[in-house]
């Protein structure tokens, strides 16, 4: 029996979790002595109110939308994706590989060999977790987990000792080749007559995330593998019984997730960055989590989630240029967010649930 | 300092309301964030020294994350704030595509060459520094065995090594350096315990004189030959007053005067390759209360007048980074 309406679930639980959450947030900032109305004001005038902002905000927030539509494909095979850091790492290394090493005359084709470089590394290194799950039972949790840090060893060798140019200080590739440097906003957005912030990073791999949503909406409603994938996480025993092959299942679904993690590189090596570096996911991996549960493994959701977490990036950094807020309390409130959101989901749930069936019955 | 928040919090609210065009020096944190006992609190402290000489203030930030190098560079530039100045090398990408375009404000950025008209790069000889340091702990040492441990394993840091090795060299050329690095990631800056373990490593093969040039790893260096009775010689700031009696000298690579010249020339800042050397007080190493019965006459002398050769040009120390090779072992 549903005990609430859909909309409930979508719309009102996350806000009243989002207002519990900058309620919280307020108080800390009282707490420390700064004023929280002019901070909040300043948070949305920088992180929205300007192209600029906005070229930030949507910069992270195709991060986000890469690796939550990540762990929301491995979802909804109840597969707990935590490596999708690990796998954006390596979706670096695909991209750096192919943008430094392959000459190419335009930017268009150097993306597409780029997403394909970027998914086929991030994919193969969620097959190895996968394949353990399926055939010996390794929990994916923790494979996962661990697999984030032997991305960040093998990154960091490639970067320390094979890939660096020599001299330089940083541990770092060479910086890639004009020919594959992405447009931004501005550049896409000048022929339509619109004036984008020159100096925003958003890339044109905001249209790319876009279409991954897109993508996985397609998959898990519109295709036999995204119904298997479904039915496989409902009930593994329910689907063994209608013939659904179990490891082809886990391993479909954690590629799948794992191409998606490592095409958020497009976005930060290749769009950004223009060279690979050591820090380039920067726990946008973590955040995917966060984002596929809030948005509840639907790409619409996870898009305006994305969206949000981006906004709290932007916001936070516009906080940290121009109030003496020190960083640290902007992580706390974008944990606050986290925590609520997340976390403390039954939290409001519960008593939200309880009321619309007491008022269920007096209608009934 | 919440003093100072909140005039930098006034200033930080009027330039946003009147949208600003005060000529403010901005400071630039790394990643590692402003109160590391190192080097970026050497660049806050040079820049809070100016900051009370003048009763000027200066916007700063500590970085998140990497898309906002350029940000901030673009946002301080735009609000007017002049100069900029910038610590750790890994601004040079991102300034080297904002320089250009903000060609009347100044750009200092440390231990990186960035080579644009508007940019000041300040480099420093840590090599001389740690040659004189090398000298001391080749006095000091009994065993005729010393140590170096370094950071995170980078160019910058091996030359740190390749000084230190030339100096021990120079006073007791049969002497054994023993050299380890704490690892090859950035957890490598901030890892005392580790630092500690090598430490007791290099003890156990007879070295009693270790020089740490690994950031907040060298704490754990410090603590363990202090605790195992045994001399150390501190990096950057001067840390001799963490274990008095315990700690030989301190290799000072001053951060905070380079800091401190890129605020005081203020807009005009004298832009271009910038080397800070024993000859105008960028390096050097620490004498003061807490290590003045371990610095005997004798070895003050030598290393003094190893400072002046090396000066005026008289004494050349071989520079790892101009040939990514040490002439000695």
């Amino acid at each position: 029996m549903q005990k609430m309406p859909v909309w409930a679930d979508v719309i009102l639980i996350p806000l009243v979790s989002l207002l519990l959450a900058a309620l919280l947030s307020a108080a800390v900032i009282v707490g420390i002595g700064e004023d929280p109305q002019a901070a909040l004001k300043l948070m949305i005038s920088g992180a929205l109110g300007s192209t600029y902002g906005w070229g930030y905000t949507l910069y992270y927030a195709t991060n986000f939308i890469f690796t939550g539509l990540a762990v929301s494909v491995a979802f909804h095979a109840k597969l707990f994706n935590i490596g999708g850091e690990g796998q954006a790492m390596l979706g670096g290394l695909g991209v750096a590989l192919v943008a430094l090493y392959i000459p190419w005359p335009h930017w268009s084709f150097a993306l597409i060999g780029c997403t394909i470089g970027a998914a086929l590394l991030g994919a193969a290194w969620a097959y190895i977790p996968a394949i353990l799950q399926a055939k010996r039972g390794s929990h994916i949790v923790i494979t996962t987990i661990m697999f984030n840090f032997i991305a960040f060893a093998l990154l960091n060798y490639l970067l320390v000792n094979v890939m660096r140019p020599a001299g330089s200080m940083d541990p770092a590739t060479a910086s890639f080749p004009e020919a594959t440097h992405l447009p931004t906003l501005h550049m896409l957005l000048e022929p339509l007559g619109i004036k984008f912030s020159k100096a925003a990073p958003a890339n044109v791999s905001l249209v790319f995330a876009l279409l991954a949503a897109v993508f996985v909406w397609l998959l898990i409603w519109r295709t036999r593998l995204g119904y298997e994938i479904r039915a496989f996480g409902h009930s593994e025993s329910a689907a063994r019984y209608a013939g659904i092959n179990p490891v082809r299942i886990t391993v479909i679904a954690m590629m799948v997730s794992g191409a998606l993690a490592g095409m958020m590189s497009l976005n930060t090596t290749m769009g950004e960055g223009e060279r690979l570096i050591l820090n380039s996911t920067e726990g946008a991996g973590f955040i995917g989590i966060a984002v596929a549960l809030m948005g509840r493994s639907h790409p619409v959701g996870v898009v305006v989630a994305s969206i949000l977490f981006g906004f709290l990036y932007q916001g936070g950094a516009e906080l940290a240029l121009w109030t003496s807020i020190p960083r640290d309390l902007i992580v706390v409130i974008q944990a606050l967010v986290i925590l609520f959101t997340g976390a403390l989901d039954n939290m409001v749930r519960m008593p939200l649930e309880r009321l619309f069936l007491m008022f269920g019955r007096k209608e009934g | 300092m919440s003093m100072m928040s909140k005039i930098l919090g006034a200033t930080a609210a009027f330039a946003l309301s009147a949208g600003a065009a005060l000529a403010e020096p901005a400071l630039i944190f790394d990643l590692g964030g402003k109160f590391d006992k190192s080097f970026n609190e050497a660049a806050f402290n040079g820049a809070t020294r100016w900051a009370e000489e003048t009763g000027g203030s200066f916007r700063e930030i500590e970085l998140q994350s990497e898309a906002q190098r350029e940000q901030a560079l673009r946002r301080f530039a735009e609000a007017g704030a002049n100069p900029i100045v910038m610590a750790g090398f890994a601004f040079a990408t991102a300034l080297d595509s904002v320089a250009a375009d903000y060609p009347d404000t100044k750009f200092a950025i440390i231990d990186m060459v960035v080579d644009k008209p508007n940019v000041r790069s300040v480099v420093f000889n840590e090599h001389e520094g740690s040659y004189l340091v090398g000298m001391m702990a080749a006095q000091a040492s009994k065993s005729g065995t010393v140590g170096f441990i370094g950071g995170m394993d980078i160019p910058l840091i091996r030359k740190f090594a390749c000084g230190y090795v030339q100096g021990v060299k120079a006073v007791n050329p049969s002497a054994t350096v023993i050299q380890n690095m704490t690892g090859t990631t950035p957890a490598a800056w901030n890892d005392p315990l580790k630092g500690s373990e090598l430490t007791k490593a290099q003890i156990a093969q007879g070295a009693d004189v270790v020089y740490a040039a690994a950031g907040g790893t060298g704490v754990g260096v410090l603590q363990t030959a202090a605790d195992e009775g045994i001399l150390s010689i501190g990096v950057d700031s001067n840390q001799n007053y963490m274990h008095p009696g315990k700690v030989l000298t301190s290799m000072l690579k001053r951060v905070d005067n380079a800091v401190y010249d890129a605020f005081t020339q203020g807009a005009n800042l004298e832009t271009g390759f910038n080397v800070m050397g024993l000859a105008n007080g960028g390096v050097g190493y620490a004498l003061d209360e807490h290590n003045a019965s371990l610095v005997s006459a004798d070895m003050q002398a030598s290393v003094d007048a190893a400072a002046g050769q090396i000066a005026s040009g008289a004494l050349s120390v071989h520079d790892y980074m101009s040939d990514n090779a040490c002439p000695v072992e």
